[in-house]
C-alpha cells in the first residue's frame, strides 16, 4: 500500500482511539477533571505519566541530539530520567499526603500566602507555556512529515486535534488516553529500533546491540561508528562532551530538578488512592520512562551510522545526488534537509569542514522520523513512527495544558479573584483557559526560538529554579517562612530569566539578545538551557537568608508540615 | 497516629534512607557518568566503554532500582512506626 494512505489509516485509527476514549472517560466534577477523583492505580498512572512526560522532544528530538552529540548527549539521558528519584523522594508522597489539586495551592497553603500562590502560578505557567512551544513544533515536524506539507500547516493540524483533545478530557480523560498514547508510542519507538539493531548487529534487543559487534564482522558497533565520524573531522562519538565537565555537570543537574518541578508531571501524583503509590507510581513511570529511555541511545548510533554510511559507503564513492534515496527527496521538501553541491561533481560530500560541506542542513529531529526509512523498512513501520511521533507530542500537550488551565481556573479565578463560582462554572472557566494556552503556544511555535529539545531545556530551567526549591523547603525546612518563599521564587526565576533572555533575546527574539548567545559571554562557561540549577541555589539561599531575618511561620504551618510529613491519613485529593 | 517523639524518629529514619539513596543516585550519574568518565571510558564491557555505559545506559537502570528499593523499605519504615496508610 502506499506509505501515505497507510500513514493515514494508522495515525486515523489512533486519534479515533483517543477521541474515544475522551468521549468515554469525560469529567463531570472538578474534582475528575483536576485529579481524576485520586483512584488511579499506581501502575496506570505510572504509564500515564511516562506518556505525559515523554514530550516530541524525547520521541522526535531526543535521538537526534544524541546521535549528534555522541557521549555529549548523555545530559538528556541523565537528566530527563533522575529527577524521578529526587521526585519518588523528595516531593511526590507529601504532596499527595496534602491531597490537593494543584502546585500553586500547595504553596500557597504552606507558606499561608496569596502572593505566594500567585508567584507561583506565574512560574508554573512561564513553564509550561515555554515546554508547550517544544510540543507545538514537534506536532508541526510531525504532521508535515505525514501530510507532506508545509510546517506552519502541519502546526494548524496539530493545534486542531490538541484542541478537541484538551478541552473534552479533563485529568480523568487525559489520564485513560495517555495510556493509550504510551502504548502507541513506545510500539512505535521500539519497533524501528529492534529491527535496526538487528540488521547491523545481529542482536534484536538495541540496548545490547549498541554494545555488540557489526553482523559478520569483528568490529564493535561504536567503535565502528568513532572511526566512521573521526575520518569524516567530526568529534569521536563515544567521549566527546558538549561544552565542558562543569557545563555537562550543571546541564544535567538543572535537568532533574527541573524535572521534579515541573508541575505538570507533580499533579500527576495527585491521582493515586494513597502516599505508599504515589512512591511506587514514581518507579513504575521511571520504569515505562527508561524502557524508551536506554532505547534511545541504539537508535541515534545506529541512526548516526545508517546516515554516514548511505552518504558514503564503505571502500565505495560519495553518494550521487540524482541517485539519492526516496527519503532524502522527502525531507528536502520540508526543507529540514538541504543539500548544495559547492564543487558541482554531482556527489554528496558530507563532512565536518564547513567549507567542502555540502549536507548544509540536517535538522537533528528528523532522525528518528528519517531512520525507519534510511534502514528500508517496511512503510507500516514508518507509519507507526509517525503516530508515535504525534502520540508523544499530543499525550504531553494535554498534560501541560490541564496543569496551565487548572492554574488558572483553580488557583487564580477560584482561589484569589472570584471564590464563590460554583463548580459548573469553574469547569467552564477551565476549558477557556485551555483554548487560550492552545492559541499562545501556536502562536509561539509558528516563531520556535529553538530546536525542539533546546526549547524543552528551558522550561526544565525555569521549573528547576524557581518550583522546585519552594516545594522541597516547604516539606523539609519548617522555618522557611512567606517571605522567605516568596522571595527566594522571584530571586530564582528572574535570574534565570534574565540569563536566558540575555542571551537569547527576550522572548527569544535574538535580536533584543543584547549580549548575544556566544559562550565567551557565559558566567563559568554554562549555557542558558543549564542555568536552572545556577537559579535554584540562589533561590534556596535567598530563600533560607530572609526566612532568618523575618518572624518565623505561625505554629499551624508547623503542623501542616508534620502531618505531610506522616503518611497515614491521607483523604483522596479535594480543594478544601 | 503516632506521638511527637515516634514522629521525630519517623522522619529520622526516613531522611537516613533517602540521603543513602540520594548518594547512590550521585554516584552512578555524576561520578560514573560525567565526573570520572574518562578514567571509567579505559574499561570495556564489550563494546561498551564503561563510563560511556554509565552514562548512556546504567545509570538509569540504577534509578529505576533506587525508587524501588526505596519505596519498600520506606513501606516498613511506615508499618514499624505505625503510620502506615
Amino acid at each position: 500500500m502506499e506509505l501515505q494512505t497507510l500513514t493515514f489509516i494508522v495515525v486515523g485509527m489512533t486519534f479515533a482511539l483517543y477521541i474515544g476514549i475522551a468521549f468515554w472517560a469525560r469529567a463531570s466534577t472538578t474534582s475528575e477533571f483536576y485529579v481524576a477523583g485520586a483512584g488511579i492505580n499506581p501502575v496506570a498512572n505510572g504509564m500515564a505519566t511516562a506518556a505525559d512526560w515523554m514530550s516530541a522532544a524525547s520521541f522526535i528530538s531526543m535521538a537526534g541530539l544524541i546521535a549528534f552529540f555522541g557521549y555529549g548527549g548523555s545530559v538528556f539521558l541523565m537528566g530527563w530520567t533522575g529527577g524521578y528519584v529526587l521526585l519518588a523522594m523528595l516531593l511526590a508522597p507529601y504532596l499527595r499526603k496534602y491531597g490537593k489539586f494543584t502546585v500553586p495551592e500547595f504553596i500557597g497553603d504552606r507558606y499561608y500566602s496569596r502572593t505566594a500562590r500567585v508567584v507561583a502560578v506565574v512560574c508554573l505557567i512561564v513553564a509550561s507555556v515555554t515546554y508547550v512551544i517544544g510540543q507545538m513544533k514537534g506536532i508541526g515536524v510531525a504532521f508535515s512529515r505525514f501530510l507532506e506539507t508545509s510546517y506552519e500547516m502541519g502546526l494548524v493540524v496539530g493545534m486542531g486535534i490538541v484542541f478537541i483533545y484538551a478541552v473534552m478530557g479533563g485529568m480523568k480523560g487525559i489520564t485513560y488516553t495517555q495510556i493509550a498514547q504510551y502504548c502507541v508510542l513506545i510500539t512505535a519507538y521500539t519497533i524501528p529500533a529492534i529491527f535496526i539493531s538487528l540488521n547491523l548487529t545481529g542482536n534484536p534487543i538495541p540496548q545490547l546491540g549498541l554494545g555488540g559487534k557489526m553482523v559478520g564482522t569483528d568490529t564493535f558497533l561504536l567503535d565502528r561508528l568513532d572511526q566512521v565520524v573521526t575520518e569524516l573531522g567530526f568529534n569521536q562519538y563515544t567521549t566527546t562532551s558538549r561544552l565542558g565537565t562543569l557545563n555537562t555537570f550543571v546541564y544535567t543537574f538543572s535537568l532533574m530538578i527541573g524535572t521534579a518541578g515541573l508541575p505538570h508531571v507533580i499533579i500527576r501524583f495527585f491521582t493515586v488512592p494513597k502516599v505508599s503509590d504515589a512512591r511506587i507510581s514514581a518507579g513504575w513511570a521511571l520504569v515505562f520512562i527508561t524502557l524508551l529511555y536506554t532505547t534511545a541511545p541504539g537508535v541515534a548510533a545506529m541512526a548516526r551510522l545508517n546516515l554516514h554510511e548511505t552518504i558514503h559507503p564503505a571502500g565505495g564513492e560519495e553518494l550521487l545526488y540524482e541517485q539519492r534515496p526516496d527519503w532524502f527527496r522527502k525531507w528536502e521538501t520540508t526543507g529540514l534537509l538541504k543539500f548544495e553541491d559547492k564543487n558541482g561533481d554531482g556527489r554528496i560530500t558530507y563532512t565536518a569542514d564547513k567549507a567542502t560541506n555540502e549536507m548544509v542542513k540536517v535538522d537533528r529531529d528528523i532522525m528518528v522520523l528519517a531512520n525507519p526509512e534510511i534502514a528500508n523498512l517496511p512503510n507500516w513501520v514508518i507509519a507507526l513512527v509517525a503516530a508515535g511521533g504525534l502520540a508523544a507530542a499530543l499525550s504531553t500537550a494535554a498534560g501541560l495544558l490541564l496543569a496551565i488551565a487548572s492554574a488558572i481556573s483553580h488557583d487564580l479565578l477560584k482561589g484569589i479573584f472570584r471564590p464563590d463560582i460554583n463548580e459548573k462554572q469553574e469547569l467552564l472557566a477551565s476549558r477557556l483557559a485551555m483554548a487560550g494556552a492552545i492559541g499562545l503556544a501556536g502562536y509561539l511555535g509558528f516563531n520556535p526560538p529553538d530546536f525542539a529539545a533546546g526549547t524543552v531545556a528551558l522550561a526544565f530551567g525555569l521549573a528547576a529554579s524557581s518550583i522546585f526549591p519552594a516545594l522541597m523547603m516547604g516539606v523539609y525546612f519548617k522555618g522557611i517562612n512567606k517571605e522567605g518563599a516568596i522571595a527566594g521564587m522571584l530571586a530564582g526565576i528572574s535570574i534565570t530569566l534574565l540569563y536566558v533572555f540575555q542571551h537569547k533575546g527576550i522572548m527569544f527574539i535574538s535580536s533584543t539578545a543584547f549580549l548575544g548567545d556566544m559562550s565567551p559571554n557565559w558566567f563559568l562557561g554554562i549555557e542558558p538551557n543549564a542555568f536552572g540549577a545556577v537559579g535554584a541555589v540562589i533561590n534556596f539561599v535567598v530563600a533560607y537568608s530572609v526566612s532568618k531575618v523575618t518572624a518565623p511561620p505561625p505554629d499551624h504551618i508547623q503542623h501542616l508540615v508534620e502531618d505531610i510529613r506522616i503518611p497515614s491519613g491521607a483523604s483522596s485529593a479535594q480543594s478544601h | 497516629m503516632a506521638d511527637s517523639e515516634q514522629r521525630k524518629a519517623y522522619w529520622q529514619a526516613n531522611l537516613k534512607l533517602t540521603l543513602t539513596m540520594l548518594a547512590i543516585w550521585f554516584v552512578i550519574s555524576y561520578l560514573c557518568g560525567i565526573l570520572f568518565v574518562e578514567q571509567l571510558n579505559a574499561i570495556r564491557i564489550g563494546g561498551y566503554k564503561l563510563g560511556f555505559w554509565f552514562a548512556q545506559q546504567g545509570s538509569m537502570y540504577g534509578f529505576v532500582a533506587i525508587i524501588f528499593v526505596y519505596a519498600s523499605r520506606m513501606k516498613a519504615i511506615d508499618r514499624k512506626f505505625g503510620v502506615h496508610d
